[in-house]
């Protein structure tokens, strides 16, 4: 058993006003060191795999499918094996 | 010539049935999200709303549905395929369409009239109405963002892809008259083909005097037209 902690954020250059909304907020608060933010989303994936290479291409072609728009978003995971 | 209108759990398709059954009086059927099999439709129709509560992103899961993935073949094969608000989100998410959605640039969820001018009179959608004509028709989303990379925007220029845009009044397009932060303040475009519309804005809500605007009723009339089906006497026409 395999476990996939994806995370998807915007590409560089495309407009976040969720990060932007949050990153004001945070000015607010007093927080004036912070430079940025991005915001995105976090997906924790358990698959049975055989092994590592094919839970590995499993992941990809989820993100690519489903989980991310490849037309705005990037994407990336961690794959840690898992006990039953 | 035969609609089709997708019932997704969570999307207001009754409101585009209601329209061509009632207000055109044309021939409709509902169509299931697991539908394998399109055979008999002319014209299908992914519906503003909700879908799937519009998890992940929106449009997201429902463009991972049997049905869409039939939807692509149709289109192929020349079929009319139109998406509304959501549906038009699932096309983008589909790949049916080029591009995406992003979040509106305000964050707020915008739900008031807004002015296009028609780009392109000459898609199967359009043909009731004159090219430059402006036209007021509600919008209702929250990630209307339209989101494409400037070589894309060009191919849809130059293509002639884009069929909406929002404008002011005078039929102006400027940034103030964008209600969502639109790349070229596009609010519809269609395939290479033409024969798939998708637009933001929502011609089933404004199709009826008793709404007080009559405006969005002339996009199902061109489906009509252009097949060739003189609309029938009593059917209501805004001009």
């Amino acid at each position: 058993m395999f476990e996939a902690a994806v995370y998807v954020t915007l590409k560089k250059g495309i407009l976040d006003p969720e990060g932007k909304a949050i990153m004001n907020s945070l000015r607010s608060l007093g927080y004036d060191q912070v430079e940025e933010v991005k915001s995105g989303k976090f997906f924790l994936l358990k698959l049975k795999a055989q092994d590592r290479t094919t839970a590995e291409e499993e992941v990809r072609q989820i993100c690519e499918k489903l989980l991310v728009n490849m037309v705005m978003e990037d994407y990336t995971f961690e794959l840690r094996e898992v006990g039953r | 010539m035969k609609f089709g209108v997708v019932f997704f759990p969570g999307a207001n398709a009754a409101e585009c049935f209601y329209v061509i059954d009632q207000v055109i009086g044309h021939p409709v059927s509902s169509i299931q999200p697991d539908e394998r099999e399109l055979a008999g439709f002319d014209c299908v129709i992914l519906p503003g709303g909700f879908s799937y509560g519009d998890y992940l992103r929106a449009g997201a899961l429902a463009g991972a549905t049997p049905v869409v993935e039939q939807i692509a073949d149709f289109a192929e094969q020349g079929g009319l395929v139109l998406g509304i608000g959501n549906g038009f989100q699932i096309l983008l998410n589909a790949g049916l369409l080029p591009g995406a959605m992003r979040k509106n640039e305000s964050l707020r969820f915008r739900c008031h009239d807004v002015f296009l001018r028609v780009e392109n009179s000459r898609t199967p959608f359009t043909n009731r109405y004159h090219q430059g004509e402006v036209i007021k028709y509600p919008i209702a989303h929250g990630e209307g963002n339209y989101y494409i990379d400037a070589e894309g925007l060009a191919q849809l220029e130059q293509n002639g892809q884009v069929v909406f845009r929002y404008c002011n009044k005078q039929g102006e397009v400027t940034p103030a008259a964008n209600p969502d932060g639109s790349v070229g303040n596009i609010a519809g475009i269609c395939n290479v083909k033409g024969n798939v519309l998708g637009l933001m804005p929502h011609p089933e809500r404004c199709s009826e005097e008793i709404l007080g605007n009559t405006h969005g009723v002339r996009l199902f009339l061109s489906v009509l037209d252009w097949w060739g089906i003189h609309t029938q006497e009593g059917v209501m026409t805004d001009e």
